[in-house]
């Protein structure tokens, strides 16, 4: 069957060729990422406990609370595979006592996104600290943000966090100083900061008040907790 | 909602212009700016298939790939080569003037990496339906625009006395780098919002 | 139920397994020579960490996907060969993607959505369709391998010189002393254009100098050879 200029191929041979073809290829695919699927998760697993180490100051232990129904709850809610469930982190010092929250920010930075991570003291309505997570700012010039430098500023500054520009006499206290020549990506940080705060900070708040109502109740496990209705996640 | 239309558009065609910042597109960018009349005609069959592309990924992404995401990369170039293909066809049997302006292109289009670069931005970003079609519109104008500033500097080029060894696409990657240098004023536009 | 596998161009002497390795890495480069695969030579090419990732992962893809084009290439459907190839092609990036993210998660990160984008590299298509779809297996994985280093080497030339010049370190080596003020542009679109420019005007440079002298090689051998030599001489310069 010579093909450009003999008969014509039928149809249903050159659909079994393309389909065995993309059987093979959906096999492959399925199996290399079902094997490799562990190493991954171990790997974002890792990335994601550092950056709770780091934001909350190496609390004893975190707990995982999900966002379910519009309410945080300390059990994975029940979903199809395959869908990301919001959540935030709850640290706890040696002694029992939760010292704050880890909560992922996402926000567009200067090229792509940035991610980061930010650690938030509901009770001094203060941060503890902020580490980037991703970005692909410029590389040389905006990049500093990822720095220690500027990241270090977060660290006790009041929400919402207020950008200031250098100056000689230095930044007033609980501003971060944003980097000149990587304004815009500075900016974008404690944007990004501000609107995840603004976002879940009555979740915690309901959060909070609920463990405290089933405490004085005297329920030692708190399931839900609050019924917080959730605002939009709002876009740029 | 329109600031959101207008960023997306402003920023796929200028401060993250697909050419000339992000590298997308480049073997037409390269080979095909000689005249500005051809750079134009490919820069609008270009926005055409991205506009196909967006709807296609938009599909894809809302009914079949969320819950195997890990089959993307397949399923977005099969159908979008698919998809053009059939447009080219139907093109063809219904406006051949119109398939004789832009159909030619179609075919140098596919193995565009624009293409499979805008599905793949447009499903990382989260891009709502509406959003992806603004953002196809900016990249393809983008590429429209980079297009043609190449091609009317070089139809300049012809007549100018470039030394022998910079001849071909030395001199062209040069001056690319010179519009990519300009393209970079263009990141402060949106820091206002 | 055999295709046909596209006929041999008339003219053409049968290249051996030697030249079918070293052809990629030189003389027919697919960066430097043939200038395929454009997106990622400038996009991905700020450091040579990341060029070297990218030219890996290349190579992944392309050695494999030539295996298994020559493998399977007289049971293709002629008609439906390039949609084999594609799908073929892109099974081995998504695999690619998969394997970077789980065995090398910081390259997978830094090289971004430019891993996917590996499918729209003309090099891998243009490969099986002009060597593969013809060619037995262990020639084609030998034109894979050859055309692989060659890409690497390619991104490698332009890493090193945004790198050097944009951070004055190479493979996060410092090279040059502190005191050098970096041209941070280098690492900047613009500098990718323009550092894959220097590449090619430097090789240009070089081609044109080498056929320079061979003309005065040639002028000299002309002059000083006796008379009934001259003019084969003359006939090798031109």
């Amino acid at each position: 069957m010579p093909a450009p200029s003999g008969a014509v191929t039928p149809s249903w041979k050159l659909l079994l060729t393309l389909g065995a073809a993309g059987a093979a290829s959906g096999l492959a695919i399925v199996l290399v990422y079902t094997a490799t699927l562990p190493r991954v998760e171990a790997y974002e697993a890792g990335i994601t406990r550092e950056a709770i180490g780091e934001v909350l100051h190496a609390p004893a232990r975190s707990d995982t609370l999900w966002l379910s129904g519009g309410a945080l709850t300390a059990t994975r809610p029940v979903t199809e595979a395959g869908t990301v469930v919001e959540r935030v982190y709850r640290g706890y010092d040696a002694s029992g006592a939760a010292t704050g929250y880890a909560i992922e920010a996402v926000g567009p930075g200067f090229s792509e996104n940035i991610r980061l991570m930010v650690g938030y003291d509901p009770a001094k309505g203060a941060l503890l600290g902020m580490k980037v997570l991703e970005s692909k700012e410029t590389p040389g010039i905006a990049d500093s943000v990822v720095g220690p430098a500027f990241t270090r500023q977060f660290t006790g500054a009041a929400v919402p966090v207020v950008g200031a520009r250098p100056t000689p006499k230095g930044p007033e206290p609980g501003q971060v100083v944003m980097i000149t020549g990587a304004t815009i990506s500075s900016r974008a940080v404690i944007k990004a900061v501000n609107r995840t705060l603004e976002r879940w900070e009555p979740l915690l708040a309901r959060y909070e008040s609920g463990l405290r109502r089933t405490a004085a109740a005297g329920d030692a496990a708190p399931r839900v907790a609050a019924t917080a209705t959730l605002p939009p996640a709002r876009k740029n | 909602m329109i600031k959101t239309h207008v960023g997306i558009l402003l920023s796929a065609m200028l401060v993250n212009n697909f050419t000339l910042v992000m590298f997308l597109g480049l073997c037409s960018f390269l080979g095909v700016t000689n005249k500005v009349s051809t750079a134009v005609r490919l820069g609008l069959a270009d926005t055409f298939v991205l506009l196909i592309t967006s709807i296609s990924a938009s599909i894809l992404n809302r009914w079949v790939l969320n819950s195997a995401p890990y089959l993307r990369i397949v399923a977005f170039i099969i159908v979008i080569a698919s998809m053009v293909q059939i447009t080219e066809m139907a093109i063809r049997k219904w406006s051949p003037t119109l398939f004789r302006e832009l159909g030619i292109y179609l075919p140098l289009i596919t193995t565009n990496c624009a293409i499979l670069a805008l599905a793949i931005f447009q499903t990382n970003r989260g891009y709502t339906f509406g959003e992806g079609l603004t953002f196809a519109v900016g990249a393809g104008l983008g590429l429209t625009l980079a297009l043609t500033l190449m091609a009317s500097v070089r139809e300049k080029l012809e007549v100018a006395d470039v030394p022998a060894i910079a001849r071909g696409t030395a001199i062209v990657l040069i001056i690319a780098s010179g519009l990519s240098m300009a393209f970079m004023g263009f990141a402060g536009l949106m820091s206002g919002s | 139920m055999r295709g046909v596998p596209p006929p041999e161009i008339p003219g053409r002497r049968r290249s051996t397994a030697t030249e079918d390795l070293l052809r990629g890495i030189w003389k027919e480069n697919p960066t430097l020579v043939m200038l395929l695969g454009m997106c990622p030579t400038m996009a991905i090419t700020g450091s040579v960490r990341n060029s070297i990732a990218m030219g890996v992962t290349t190579a992944f893809v392309l050695i494999l996907s030539s295996i298994t084009v020559s493998t399977v290439r007289n049971v293709v459907r002629h008609e439906v060969r390039v949609a084999t190839y594609i799908l073929i092609i892109a099974t081995y990036v998504q695999l690619a993607d998969i394997l970077t993210a789980a065995l090398i998660p910081d390259a997978h990160k830094a090289l971004g959505a430019f891993i996917p984008l590996i499918v729209g590299n003309c090099l891998l298509l243009g490969r099986q369709e002009a060597f593969s779809s013809r060619n037995t297996v262990w020639r084609s994985a030998l034109d894979g391998i050859g055309m692989s280093a060659g890409f690497t080497l390619g991104l490698t030339t332009v890493g090193t010189i945004r790198e050097i010049l944009g951070g004055g370190t190479w493979l996060g080596i410092r090279v040059l002393p502190a005191a050098f003020e970096p041209w941070v542009i280098m690492k900047l679109p613009p500098g990718g254009f323009f550092g894959f420019g220097l590449v090619l005007l430097a090789l240009a440079w070089y081609y044109d100098l080498k056929k320079r002298r061979a003309a005065v090689q040639a002028a000299i051998a002309t002059v000083t050879a006796p008379a009934r030599e001259r003019a084969p001489a003359l006939e090798r310069a031109r």
